[in-house]
């Protein structure tokens, strides 16, 4: 068992949740609140990683982010290093690939509000920071939830994105989903095993404990 | 001094066409009647500021909350409107006693809670505060969405068909409390509705929409039974309504003649139309008066008229009759008796029925050639 890419790769989800979580609900909440011009090629653009291969994601961000571009050169100017193959280059690439697993459950559960609910808010005279935080966010809460799990567990099992723009450094780079791979290839069979169980008892948890709590609202809310 | 109560006129030629304007003092009940999609929810939703008229003004108790010429728009939150939803909109992860707490938020927090349950106890909820929306009745939570209106301590308290989403009983039983609270609310009322019935029992004054217009205002049986026109009398469900030639004025004795088809009808007296005049003119049915076969009936010398039952449709404890009058090919007579009447009286599709018609009751308008139904006469 690879220990350090287990702890890399949870703290690699959790942040990425962590910068997700406000950003998602800021965007789903707009996306479900506000109609404007071009609102389906903001989706669209939004959803894109969702149908784009791994390997094709990876390479623009490489690009985006390698000493050539303005963004990595910006990045090794101020902190000294590239920003690619490092912590906070995966850090960067997790929170762009993950964005639609983030928004979508988050704008559905947003949208799932009555707009009357959002009217009766207004006529209480609750301002729009007291209604998204009495009202909007406890209504929206099992979207959230939903939008933090998959978040996570995606990060966790992530593999093309990863290897592409972080390589396979130990300790800074190496997810357990690259050392499950280098375990195969070194025909470890016994190491996989053990990494994947924990990759899928830990991922089970996640999701199992999100849907537990969802029907549990649920059904607390609707008698 | 300030004009008390509320004064609203809204414009605008789209998106929902509006050209409204009505008034309403405090203490005041005033239902907006009018079709779906007559305009009844968006002008309730611009006095409360969630929808943003064009042109217009609203005054509520010498408050300007909106004024398209001084660009003036006060938004929802600063409004101190009160306004039960349709489908109540509760907060639905919130109890009853902090749905109402939501809408106090300037008191501190003990104060707050003490009136909600003051609020709640006014309104027949106290015992169920903690309870969720999704635990409580229909009717209960139609309280709850009253009681959170009302502790905001409203300028104007705004009720979206309210009774629409309980059953019957609870809606009986809603109306008896509606009627005793207003007696209480020192604000104007604007309750929206499609049910004239309601309006005749709860409101004050009723307002008639069509189109997002507003054609008539006024004490609600005078809207129902003299409508100013042929629209408003189709709105308020007049289904009798034909058209006649004045002949003339007897003041003495305070009637108007008109000609209708071969009868000369006597009408409660109505000087503004002229001899000669065509006008239309219209009878609740319960100025209908069916004369009795075996002995004479009250009134039956006013305007007697007879004709052949087209159509005998049972109602549950009432019959609904379509009779021709002068012939089967222009519009009939309806009226409404009770089954027992019906029977005694042996009536039955085919059957010729005398009827009068209640002097009183016979309403002229100008007559309207684009408004009036197909084949008058």
């Amino acid at each position: 068992m690879d220990w350090s890419a287990l702890k890399l790769s949870l703290q690699l989800a959790a942040c990425t949740v962590l910068i997700l979580l406000p950003l998602g609900i800021w965007a789903g909440h707009a996306l479900a609140a506000y109609h404007f011009r071009g609102k389906a090629w903001v989706e669209a653009l939004l959803a894109l990683p969702l149908v784009l291969p791994p390997t094709v994601l990876g390479y623009y961000l490489l690009v985006m982010m390698g000493g050539a571009s303005p963004i990595g050169q910006f990045y090794e100017s101020v902190f000294g290093r590239p920003l690619v193959f490092s912590f906070e280059g995966l850090l960067l690439a997790s929170v762009i690939f993950n964005i639609p697993f983030a928004i979508q459950p988050m704008q559905r559960g947003f949208e799932a509000i009555a707009p009357e609910v959002r009217d009766a808010a207004a006529c209480c005279g609750l301002t729009r920071w007291r209604t998204l935080w009495r009202i909007e966010l406890p209504l929206a809460w099992p979207g959230i939830l939903s939008a933090v799990v998959l978040t996570f567990a995606h990060t966790l099992g992530e593999f093309g994105v990863v290897l592409m723009v972080g390589g396979s450094i130990p300790g800074e780079t190496k997810t357990i989903a690259i050392a499950i791979y280098d375990r195969v290839q070194a025909f470890d069979t016994a190491g996989a095993g053990v990494m994947s169980a924990a990759l899928l008892v830990i991922s089970l948890i996640a999701i199992g404990a999100a849907y537990f709590t969802t029907s549990h609202t649920r059904s607390r809310r609707h008698g | 001094m300030a004009e008390q109560g509320i004064h609203v006129r809204l414009q605008q030629s789209g998106p929902i066409p509006l050209d409204a304007e009505l008034r309403c003092a405090p203490g005041e009940v005033l239902a907006l009647v009018g079709p779906s999609g007559s305009g009844k929810t968006t002008i309730l939703r611009a006095i409360a500021g969630l929808l943003r008229v064009r042109h217009g003004l609203i005054h509520c108790n010498g408050d300007r909350w909106f004024d398209d010429e001084r660009h003036l728009w006060v938004e929802a939150r600063r409004r101190r409107v009160g306004y039960v939803f349709q489908n109540y909109a509760l907060f639905p992860h919130l109890s009853a006693l902090h749905n109402v707490m939501e809408a106090m938020l300037e008191l501190p927090v003990v104060e707050r809670e003490r009136r909600a349950r003051d609020v709640l106890a006014r309104v027949r909820l106290a015992g169920l505060e903690n309870r969720v929306p999704a635990a409580l009745s229909g009717g209960q939570q139609q309280r709850v969405a009253v009681a959170r209106a009302l502790a905001r301590e409203p300028q104007v308290l705004l009720l979206d068909e309210p009774f629409s989403a309980v059953d019957r009983a609870t809606r009986q039983r809603l109306y008896r409390e509606l009627a005793e609270l207003r007696r209480e609310l020192a604000m104007p009322v604007i309750l929206v509705t499609h049910d004239l019935d309601e309006a005749m029992m709860l409101a004050d004054r009723m307002c008639v929409l069509h189109q997002g217009r507003t054609l008539q205002s006024g004490d609600p049986y005078a809207v129902m039974t003299r409508p100013h026109t042929v629209e408003v009398a189709q709105l308020v469900g007049l289904r009798n309504v034909f058209r006649a030639g004045v002949v003339g004025h007897d003041v003495e004795r305070k009637v108007t003649i008109i000609e209708w088809r071969r009868h000369r009808l006597e009408a409660r007296l109505q000087p503004d139309f002229r001899a000669g005049q065509q006008v239309t003119w219209a009878i609740p049915q319960g100025h209908l008066v069916l004369h009795r076969r075996d002995r004479p009936s009250r009134g039956e010398r006013e305007n007697p008229v007879s004709g052949t039952v087209l159509e005998y449709l049972p109602l549950g404890e009432n019959v609904a009759l379509t009779v021709a009058v002068n012939g089967p090919d222009r519009p009939p007579l309806f009226l409404t008796v009770p089954v027992h009447t019906a029977r005694r009286n042996n009536i039955a599709q085919g059957v010729e029925i005398r009827v009068s018609l209640l002097a009183e009751g016979i309403h002229l308008m100008p007559a309207d050639e684009s408004r009036t139904p197909a084949k008058p006469g």
